[in-house]
């Protein structure tokens, strides 16, 4: 358990996905101008990440890495396969699928997210927080409780990224950017900034 | 026919300057910013992303005809999927150490938004031609920006260039310190930041926000 919750603390703010590894900044900067927007992307992309890498971590474990499959189908012409060069286009079809399982589901039941969040929700599944969270599972050879934990924690760190980074951006308006500055310059900065931040997490280990 | 038309060579000029990917269209920023702690690990992204780009502008524009709308995406996705992974077993068999760091950034070359973005919106509507210089342009765009930012954090952080030392040891004896703080994520961000107000200076191109 303490292994659990020491994971989970490591992938929000230490290793936050979004301020350490840069992944996912196309949509955290295109759809931060509006807190509801920010909130509604931060679910939808905890939602997807939660679900995607414990299902990339089955996909490897019985599908693509050498003799996977023929450990539990028990055929012997099976275990010599290694299949792993297949990673990437196997998890991005994964991901792809998912991302158009929520977009229905949101359609169905809050119309009013769906609409807001637009075209943003189908490029999740080009979204680099989602593929990066499963390649870095894969890279780190978790284990499945970890994987869950691992893809809930990145979701969640991403998700309080960006909703900060709205807030500050809605703080923003009313301050006096240079004008080259204003918009996706100074957008960097407070990123740049709000990264220092996250820093002096590091170190901490429970 | 010419190979390269006059257009070709518009768009191409525009990708790099005035429409740059990185600065101006927002987009395959994650990459830009995470491999450019080393000048050379940031050369072999741009090599990877440019030869994808262009092959990918290539392939998804000779079949963009027989591609149904409704399923274009992961048409698209597939495409681009299997370039990057002869990319990465080729990184693997002759650049092992340089893979090794790349890790991750190579597959996520799949998602970074400018291959998609060109596809969706050059490659599905002009020749496999024009699309390839396209895509060679935006390509070409994004390393101008990736070296840009790598070679202040090399320099500045490590005191090396391509791993050869820049910095006299002379400098290190009279008490010169490397900037610890351009190794760290933050200074990409702080980095890119400026380019885009230098660039925005100049071309006076301004964004309400």
């Amino acid at each position: 358990m303490e292994h659990y919750l020491s994971l989970a603390v490591k992938t929000i703010f230490v290793e936050n996905i979004l301020l350490a590894y840069f992944l996912g900044m196309c949509t955290f900067l295109a759809c931060s101008k509006k807190i509801e927007t920010a909130v509604g992307l931060g679910f939808a992309v905890i939602f997807v990440l939660t679900i995607t890498c414990p299902l990339n971590w089955a996909i490897t474990h019985f599908f693509l890495s050498e003799g996977a499959m023929g450990a539990w189908t028990g055929i012997e012409s099976l275990k010599t396969i290694d299949l792993s060069f297949l990673t990437f286009i196997a998890y991005i079809a994964t991901i792809a699928t998912m991302v158009q399982i929520v977009e229905m589901i949101l359609e169905k039941f809050m119309p009013a997210l769906y609409s807001s969040l637009g075209v943003f929700l189908p490029l999740i599944a080009v979204n680099c927080a989602i593929l990066g969270g499963s390649l870095f599972m894969e890279q780190r050879a978790y284990a499945f409780g970890e994987a869950v934990v691992f893809g809930l924690g990145s979701g969640i760190g991403w998700a309080l990224a960006i909703v900060a980074l709205a807030a500050i951006r809605t703080k923003l308006q009313y301050s006096n950017v240079p004008k080259p500055l204003r918009g996706l310059g100074i957008t960097f900065m407070v990123t740049g900034l709000m990264a220092m931040g996250f820093m002096c997490f590091a170190g901490i280990s429970l | 026919m010419a190979v390269i038309t006059k257009q070709d060579r518009k768009n191409i000029k525009d990708a790099m300057l005035d429409s740059n990917p990185v600065t101006l269209q927002v987009l395959g920023i994650c990459s830009a910013l995470a491999v450019t702690v080393q000048l050379k690990t940031a050369l072999v992204m741009c090599l990877a992303l440019t030869a994808v780009l262009a092959l990918s502008n290539v392939v998804i524009s000779i079949i963009r005809n027989h591609i149904p709308d409704s399923i274009r995406v992961i048409v698209q996705l597939s495409v681009i999927a299997t370039l990057v992974i002869l990319a990465d077993q080729l990184l693997k068999a002759y650049m092992f150490d340089v893979s090794k760091q790349l890790s991750v950034f190579v597959g996520l070359i799949i998602t970074n938004c400018i291959v998609m973005g060109r596809a969706e919106a050059f490659a599905m509507a002009n020749g496999p031609l024009p699309s390839f210089w396209d895509g060679l342009g935006n390509g070409l765009g994004y390393s101008a920006v990736l070296i840009l930012i790598a070679v202040p954090r090399e320099l500045f952080g490590s005191g090396t260039l391509l791993g050869y030392k820049i910095i006299p040891q002379a400098f290190y004896d009279m008490g010169y310190v490397d900037c610890g703080m351009m190794v760290l994520a933050p200074s990409a961000l702080f980095l890119i930041g400026g380019i885009i107000w230098v660039q925005r200076f100049f071309s006076g191109y301004t964004e309400e926000a």
